[in-house]
């Protein structure tokens, strides 16, 4: 009689090194692992509980500034370093990971209206009130030496803003009109205007450099061709554009942060209807940053909160705020998309983290695929009602929740108002206004 | 009045009045000379007389037409704001021509100008506005048209799986760290304390890491270097392995054969060697003829070849009767003869080739011993291979089919290198035969001694043309072989192929019959088959068969010629004819549709017991089902026929609990659904969420778990791939041409600025002129 002897291939249970996984041995019958919807139910709704429960976005505070921050700027190759530019004319160079400001600079009398560093990290500009543009080293100046600007520009007119080149030693600074600057030369190379008030900010797009786009007070927003030396288009808004930015990983896409509270982020090639409107913000809208990755952006408001803004949702999915920050005049995201900072006018600059919930340092494997399952089942039933309402409350200071609340009341009444008038009027009288559209007041060719 | 004044102040306002006349003027001849003319219109009267008052009452000075001021302070001046002095009213070359008339030196620049007045004026360019509208307008379509290129990638990125940030891999560029202290200072005084007492310890200051010695002996030899010579030898020593292995495994081969052909082998090549260093270096030829000359020598000194040793008499006794011992002292004689030969060239025309080798034939000597008489013959054993080669070519040309025989068979029995090697050997002692012949007839005929460049050239040639005929020869050998192989492969598949058609049409005489006994069985059985269990649908089936049995039978015949079983079952057959439609069933049909409609229309007739129905339905559906644990065959017997006792069943039956009591109990003519849960319904989804248009998907999506405990690891990890992955402490780069493979402008975007601040185009110019047609 013939026995037959168990025999198992050592391939199948054996591993190959001791750095390999154990193999583990599982049945993946579905009959063996039941109610598996509710399970993983439980699951996404634990883990929309704990992200609410870790959420705690603020890392830092910069303390040293002696007036309001106006402006911020990064570095392009160092990500622990980064300027501010205060109203009382002072520039400080911060060290992030030290938390320590690093170097100070009176650079200018009055306001510090606009600083931007040079895309080699060498140097950076700053702009102020007493019409000036002043470039300065990065580094320190060395023993014996003084601090002194590498250049100044003496101008005719105050600078309201500054934006440097992406690749070129170009800078563009706005006032009465938008001056493009060889570094080498004390005279603009070329200046553009279009219009008679003063414009607020320009930017340079930074995938095609040659774009600049810039928004003035008399409400609206101006494209400029540096190569051709010409403007190119010109929107209208409702109201006064504070600045604009261009996204970095679309070129054509920029947003706009207005004083209607709104941010609108448009199309440049197609400058009546906007691909969005981003709307939450309870007061004016003064300062906006794109993530690096181009798929969220930041925005700084007046109503003392800054909120995180998916590009292609309306609603914001994150605010941030404290009980001591005041309006927040800039925010900047970190070239890294993990931080954020925002200088506001009681003189701090905060430090936040882009993904509250994030845990910072290095996770282990087992972490991160924890992490990214916990991201997954909480995308999969975002929908659910319980999920919904735990991933969206947040708490808020009473005065933007009131006024949130105030708004919705206000803005009920006008749709009524509106609803009521096509229903008692002749029918195709009253034309239906899309909301992307009712901001826009005309498009300028 | 207006006539009055006019003509009062002719003499001191003439300019004013040709400005106030400046539509006649056109319209003038040619030899127009300013007159005092008195006709005029009605209406142009009162517009002069104005023009004319107004021009006199800012002749004082006092109120002169006001300019525009800026009250503002602005570096910008408005162009609404800006006002042109005497607006409308323009100059005109009658003017410039009126004091002119005086002077007759200047009636030839008159008449040309009076000519070019004629001449039709230019159109006016644009204003401002228009031109930069326009120069807008082309610059942002241009500009637009630029961004478009961005449209794919952008949708890629969107749309994509996964975005890995940084999008382009850089690597981190480390500076030595000479380069980064070379620009570096001491200023401070303790740095350039601490740089002092580097330097007088010779410290190396810029390069921290190695001192001057270790320096050098880095220099003396870079790693790669080391690394080729040590390849190189690795290379040199193997290749002295092999070749040494080469070496011992032939000098173990105990084959005399193989050694003999490796030395006739050797003794070729180094002949072709020296046939060639003649030619090249004739210096050296010489030497080396002395060698062989030196070589010769010895072998006329020695015994070694001449047959008297040990082993040649040993030899000599059994050459009577062995054929190898005989033919192995000849070879011993001929090696003799080969080395004590002078070397002595002859010269020999082609032509005579032939003729010589007839001479040959008849020449040839038949026993082997007989040749060794011949003594003033130049290599008496040559001959007679050459003779058996001759005589082989002849048997050759006679019959070709008879002789690849042997050869096939000397393939087999040698080796594969050896048989061609013997045959150049053939072809060689033949050649060198013939060229000893020769010499022997010029030997004979004229004894005259050739120059010896003569000979040189002549025996070249002679090489030449023999080495073509012997090359003739081998092809001829191997086309005459091959011919053999392909006759002989042909033949026999003529053969093989006359008797398949004989098969083949036995197989067809034969197979008809047997099919169709075989059908004529399958159709009795199958309509009997028929008959019995329908013979109602016959008349149909008659119809159809024309167009549904013949193939189907034949296709089943041959299975049937291996398994008579499939012959007796019909099923197939029948099932297919009952699948087939009759007309009676659908008439059969629409009666019953129309009862039902009947039905439907008067249903309502019952609509209360219907309810109660229905009602007692959703009770029992609703009501909790017991559960029956018995499994037959447990502690009894079990099987077919056999149930579990009544006993057994009831103790495993599991009463369900009594549920909680309706809604609808006491109300008769109400069913409340009870399977909402409220409890479940505060976590459920009310409203289909946005990207789905249907609730499946939305609940597909739901039902797939995405957890390891329903995947396996590797779709697990690709489930929960994370849409956008940064990593920390890496810098994103804004996007860039290049890395999405566009060729990023060349020109920088400031060069173009400053060659030309404000282009315009030919395309612009052509819009322009577009405009103002518009």
């Amino acid at each position: 009689m013939k026995v037959k002897m168990l025999s198992r291939n050592p391939d199948n249970y054996v591993r190959e090194t001791k750095f390999d996984l154990q193999r583990v041995p599982r049945n993946y019958d579905p009959a063996l692992h039941p109610f598996e919807v509710p399970r993983e139910y439980v699951r996404a709704l634990n883990a929309t509980k704990l992200e609410r429960v870790f959420a705690k976005p603020f890392l830092a505070s910069l303390d040293g500034h002696r007036d309001g921050v106006n402006c911020l700027a990064k570095h392009p190759k160092n990500l622990a370093t980064v300027l501010s530019g205060a109203c009382d004319g002072e520039v400080r160079i911060w060290n992030l990971t030290q938390r320590k400001c690093i170097r100070t600079i009176q650079a200018h009398e009055g306001f510090v209206r606009g600083i931007c560093t040079r895309f080699c990290g060498t140097s950076f500009f700053t702009v102020g009130d007493d019409k000036t543009v002043k470039q300065w080293k990065m580094d320190g100046p060395g023993y014996g030496e003084e601090e002194e600007p590498l250049h100044t520009i003496l101008g005719k007119t105050v600078y309201t803003g500054i934006d440097h080149h992406w690749k070129e030693a170009v800078f563009a600074t706005c006032g009465q009109q938008v001056d493009i600057w060889d570094e080498q030369r004390t005279n603009p190379i070329c200046s553009m205007t279009w219009g008679f008030d003063s414009i607020s900010s320009v930017k340079f797009n930074p995938i095609e450099t040659f774009l600049l786009g810039s928004c003035a007070s008399d409400r609206n927003i101006v494209l400029y061709d540096m190569r051709q030396a010409t403007p190119l288009k010109k929107v209208i808004l409702d109201m006064r554009t504070n600045t604009i930015c261009w996204n970095p990983m679309e070129a054509f896409i920029f947003t706009a942060a207005n004083e209607d509270y709104n941010l609108y982020t448009f199309d440049m090639r197609a400058l009546d209807t906007p691909v969005m409107v981003h709307m939450d913000h309870v007061s004016a809208v003064l300062d906006v940053d794109y993530s690096p990755t181009g798929k969220e952006f930041v925005s700084a408001s007046f109503d003392k909160s800054i909120r995180i803004f998916p590009v292609d949702k309306s609603r914001s999915r994150e605010v941030y705020h404290t009980k001591r920050m005041q309006h927040v005049i800039c925010v900047k995201w970190t070239s890294d998309s993990k931080y954020i900072m925002c200088g506001s006018d009681e003189m701090n600059i905060r430090l936040w983290k882009a993904n509250a919930s994030e845990k910072l340092g290095v996770l282990t494997s087992r972490e991160k695929a924890a992490k990214d399952y916990n991201q997954k089942l909480k995308e999969k039933f975002q929908h659910h009602p319980h999920i919904k309402r735990i991933a969206r409350h947040r708490h808020l200071p009473k005065s933007i929740y009131s006024q949130i609340q105030e708004q919705r009341i206000m803005k009920e009444a006008r749709r009524r108002k509106e609803v009521n008038r096509i229903k008692h009027s002749k029918p195709g009288s009253v034309p239906v206004v899309s909301e992307k559209k009712k901001h826009i007041v005309a498009v300028v060719k | 009045m207006g006539i009055l004044h006019e003509h009062f102040f002719v003499a001191s306002f003439n300019s004013l009045l040709a400005l106030s006349q400046q539509e006649e003027l056109v319209d003038l001849p040619k030899d127009y000379l300013l007159s005092e003319s008195e006709d005029e219109g009605d209406g142009g009267g009162e517009r002069k007389h104005q023009k004319l008052l107004e021009a006199i009452s800012s002749l004082d000075g006092k109120n002169r037409r006001k300019l525009a001021e800026r009250s503002e302070a602005s570096l910008k001046v408005s162009e609404f704001n800006v006002s042109s002095e005497g607006s409308g009213e323009k100059l005109v070359l009658a003017d410039l021509l009126e004091p002119v008339k005086t002077s007759s030196s200047l009636a030839t620049v008159k008449k040309q100008l009076n000519r070019v007045k004629s001449k039709k004026t230019v159109e006016l360019p644009l204003n401002k506005e228009e031109i930069e509208r326009i120069h807008r307008e082309v610059a942002f379509n241009k500009t637009s048209q630029v961004l478009s290129k961005w449209d794919p990638i952008v949708l890629k990125n969107r749309q994509a799986e996964q975005l890995v940030f940084p999008l382009e891999k850089e690597e981190p560029v480390i500076a030595p760290i000479e380069h980064v202290l070379s620009s570096w200072k001491a200023r401070t005084p303790l740095e350039q304390e601490i740089f002092n007492l580097l330097h007088k310890n010779k410290q190396p200051v810029t390069d921290p890491l190695l001192t001057p010695v270790e320096k050098a002996s880095l220099q003396a030899m870079s790693l790669e270097e080391a690394k080729m010579r040590r390849a190189e030898l690795q290379r040199a020593r193997a290749l002295q392995s092999y070749y040494e292995a080469k070496a011992r495994r032939e000098k173990k081969i105990k084959s005399k054969k193989y050694h003999k052909v490796v030395k006739k082998g050797k003794a070729k090549k180094a002949l072709k060697e020296f046939e060639q260093l003649r030619k090249v270096n004739p210096a050296a030829a010489l030497e080396e003829l002395e060698k062989i000359e030196k070589a010769r020598m010895m072998e006329r000194m020695s015994l070694k070849h001449q047959n008297s040793g040990k082993w040649a008499k040993s030899k000599a006794i059994m050459a009577k009767y062995d054929l190898e011992a005989r033919q192995a002292m000849q070879e011993q004689l001929a090696k003799n003869k080969e080395l004590t030969q002078k070397l002595q060239v002859a010269s020999e025309s082609e032509e005579e080739e032939g003729g010589a080798e007839e001479v040959e034939e008849l020449l040839v000597p038949d026993a082997v011993n007989e040749v060794q008489m011949n003594v003033d013959g130049p290599n008496p054993w040559m001959l007679r291979s050459c003779t058996t080669d001759t005589r082989e070519a002849a048997t050759e040309e006679e019959d070709p089919e008879q002789l690849p025989e042997p050869v096939a068979h000397e393939v087999s029995e040698s080796e594969g290198e050896e048989r061609p090697v013997a045959e150049e050997d053939i072809l060689l002692r033949e050649f060198e035969e013939r060229r000893s012949l020769r010499k022997k007839s010029d030997l004979n005929q004229d004894a005259e001694p050739a120059g010896s460049q003569e000979t040189k050239d002549s025996s070249s040639q002679e090489v030449l043309s023999e080495l073509k005929a012997l090359s003739q020869k081998l092809k001829e050998n191997h086309q005459s072989r091959k011919q053999k192989a392909s006759s002989e492969g042909t033949v026999p598949q003529v053969q093989r192929e006359e008797p398949a058609p004989e098969e083949e049409e036995s197989l067809l005489l034969q197979r008809p019959e047997r099919v169709q006994m075989l059908e004529e069985l399958e159709k009795e059985e199958w309509f009997q088959n028929k008959e019995l269990s329908r013979p109602v649908l016959e008349g149909h089936w008659s119809e159809k068969t024309p167009n549904n049995h013949p193939d189907a039978p034949k296709k089943k015949k041959k299975e049937q010629m291996i398994d008579l079983q499939n012959l007796l079952t019909t099923q197939s057959l029948s099932v297919k004819s009952l699948a087939v439609p009759t007309v009676e069933m659908l008439e059969d049909e629409v009666e019953r549709n129309q009862r039902q409609m009947i039905k439907e229309a008067f249903a309502g007739d019952d609509v209360i017991r219907d309810f109660l129905k229905e009602k007692r339905e959703a009770v029992e559906a609703s009501k909790p089902k017991d559960v029956d644990l018995t499994l037959p065959g447990w502690g009894e017997w079990g099987g077919v026929g056999l149930k579990p006792s009544a006993k057994k069943r009831r103790r495993f039956l599991i009463k369900a609990p009594e549920g909680p009591p309706r809604k609808d109990k006491n109300l008769p003519n109400v069913i409340i659904n009870e399977k909402r849960n409220i409890h479940a319904a505060a976590h459920q989804v009310r409203v289909l969420p946005y990207p789905f248009t249907h609730h499946r998907q939305f609940e597909r999506t739901i039902q797939t778990p995405i957890g390891s405990t329903w995947n396996t690891q590797r779709a697990f990890q690709k489930l929960t791939t994370p849409k956008v992955i940064t990593k920390p402490g890496h810098i994103i780069k804004p996007i860039k041409a290049e890395d999405v493979g566009y060729r990023s402008s060349s020109r920088s975007d400031l060069s173009v600025i400053q060659r030309n601040p404000k282009r315009v185009t030919t395309r612009h110019k052509k819009q322009l002129k577009k405009n103002s047609v518009d």
